[in-house]
């Protein structure tokens, strides 16, 4: 499904099968998250993140933000979000798919999903990495 | 570097005022602090202030009289007021003027602060997926401090009854009917774990404080409280503060601790030596993390602080004396100078049901503000 959609912003990730976050280095080995953008992108390289890490915190969002800037659906359902730690690259914040609040532990192993965001876009999020 | 003092103080009533602007609270504030001191508007000698979104602070000369003073609009989110304070203090103690005022307002639209991405140099994205509120950086900051240090959910409940006790003795507050323990942690959830009864809400309200140097508070006989210190810092490396779509791996210091720290060190004296502290609470775990970060007490010891009731008003270190931030609700400008209002009503004796007993002599308060800074000043009786 979400092969149709167009991703809510272009260069979060990569476009491939088993895609990759895109952050940005800076020349002390810094990474952040997103790849910067026009004069604040000067000295940083783009690089792939690890589409594994683990769950450094979370919450869940109860209300409806306010739009503008909140574009989600206007049947509003909460959704899970929280940091995930990348190990050795950065500390991404993301929103948590495919789990509930009583499920999620402090350094549970999380992967990076593409899910739908509407019925026009789809958007990054991790779920909590299934045990081989 | 000459010491400087606070010799008048004037708050409008915080929540709601129909009918006044936020400006019209400011000018309120300012009248009382001038009566407080028995000095005319024509006294001041120049002045600092601001509000987030109750117009430029300086307009008030409008309605206080063109005596052509400086008068330097500040803008520090919710580390406004302190920053203000600081400004007022460091132009006294420079003795490039004698009397200053620091004064802060405001008046927000109800419901939850709304930031948009692009004035916060932050992609659109991030706001369109409803990852951009600051009730979510609390939670998140929360949740995993509790996991860490082992705070329960109902120490974050017993912060919120405290503050609503406070409240219902304090007349400058909001919310002033205390709600029980049980109410507060069974209340609708905001974001997991923060029910709607431990978030502040956005307010209106006004401060104003009026600031001298030692030779002038002899000159007028004030009665006066000593500003010990007084210190803003910003984040460093690795600090984790609202707005952030990354956080470094290189985990690092918190602007509240760079500022406590520089403010102790400054008064020349410890955590230990503080008998009366106003926090900023936004949430209820702010309140607690900010008691650990400020110094008051290690990481985790919250859990035994809150259940023996260290931090009431006849507790060995009472803190939010007047319901804090959570009682009294958050007009940003207005916040950080309410402490410190606060503070001086302590030290002076005249908190009446809420006064702190045998007569405190050391008062800290401590505001934080996005996108990470941190305001700390120490008063001395």
């Amino acid at each position: 499904m979400s092969d149709t959609l167009e991703p809510i912003a272009p260069g979060l990730w990569t476009d491939i099968a088993e895609p990759q976050l895109i952050g940005g280095q800076r020349p002390d080995g810094e990474i952040v998250f997103p790849m910067p953008e026009g004069d604040a992108a000067e000295g940083l390289e783009p690089v792939t993140l690890s589409r594994t890490g683990t769950l450094w915190s979370w919450t869940r969002q109860d209300f409806r933000p306010k739009s503008p800037p909140y574009e989600g659906p206007e049947e509003f359902e909460p959704f899970l979000l929280g940091y995930v730690e990348l190990p050795g690259e950065v500390i991404v914040e993301t929103r948590i798919v495919d789990a509930t609040l009583e499920e999620l532990k402090l350094g549970m192993p999380m992967e990076l999903a593409i899910v739908p965001f509407d019925d026009r876009r789809s958007t990054f999020a991790f779920r909590p990495e299934k045990s081989a | 570097m000459r010491d400087v003092y606070i010799i008048g103080a004037g708050i409008h009533p915080f929540g709601r005022t129909e009918g006044r602007s936020g400006r019209d609270q400011g000018v309120f504030a300012v009248r009382q602090a001038l009566a407080d001191t028995g000095l005319d508007w024509a006294d001041i000698e120049c002045a600092y202030g601001g509000s987030s979104a109750a117009g430029s602070a300086d307009i008030m000369v409008n309605e206080l009289g063109l005596t052509g003073l400086p008068f330097i609009n500040v803008a520090n989110g919710c580390a406004t007021g302190g920053s203000a304070l600081a400004a007022a203090r460091n132009a006294v103690a420079a003795g490039e003027y004698d009397i200053a005022l620091a004064v802060g307002f405001d008046k927000h639209e109800r419901g939850a602060f709304n930031a948009k991405p692009k004035e916060w140099g932050l992609p659109g994205w991030y706001g369109q997926t409803g990852m951009m509120l600051t009730t979510q950086f609390f939670a998140l900051k929360l949740q995993r401090y509790m996991q860490l240090h082992g705070i329960s959910r109902e120490t974050l409940g017993r912060v919120a009854e405290k503050s609503f006790r406070n409240g219902e003795k304090t007349d400058h507050a909001w919310r002033r009917s205390p709600i029980d323990l049980e109410t507060i942690l069974h209340a609708p959830v905001v974001n997991d774990p923060l029910t709607k009864y431990m978030f502040c809400s956005p307010a209106e309200g006004g401060v104003a404080l009026i600031v001298a140097s030692e030779k002038k508070v002899r000159a007028l006989g004030a009665d006066a409280v000593k500003i010990a210190s007084i210190a803003v810092r910003t984040r460093p490396p690795g600090s984790f503060e609202v707005f952030a779509p990354s956080i470094s791996v290189e985990r690092g210091g918190a602007p509240t601790t760079l500022a406590s720290q520089g403010a102790f060190e400054t008064a020349g004296i410890g955590p230990e030596d503080i008998d009366v502290a106003q926090l900023q609470d936004t949430e209820s775990g702010a309140e607690i993390m900010h008691m650990a970060e400020n110094g008051f007490c290690a990481d985790g010891e919250q859990e035994a602080w809150l259940a023996e009731g260290r931090t009431e008003i006849d507790g060995v270190l009472p803190v939010n004396t007047d319901g804090g931030c959570i009682a009294c609700g958050e007009p940003i400008g207005a916040s950080g100078l309410r402490q410190v209002y606060e503070n001086v009503v302590q030290l002076c004796g005249r908190g009446g049901e809420r006064q702190v007993p045998n007569m405190p002599k050391t008062a800290y308060s401590h505001v934080y503000g996005a996108p990470g800074l941190s305001a700390v000043a120490i008063l001395e009786r």
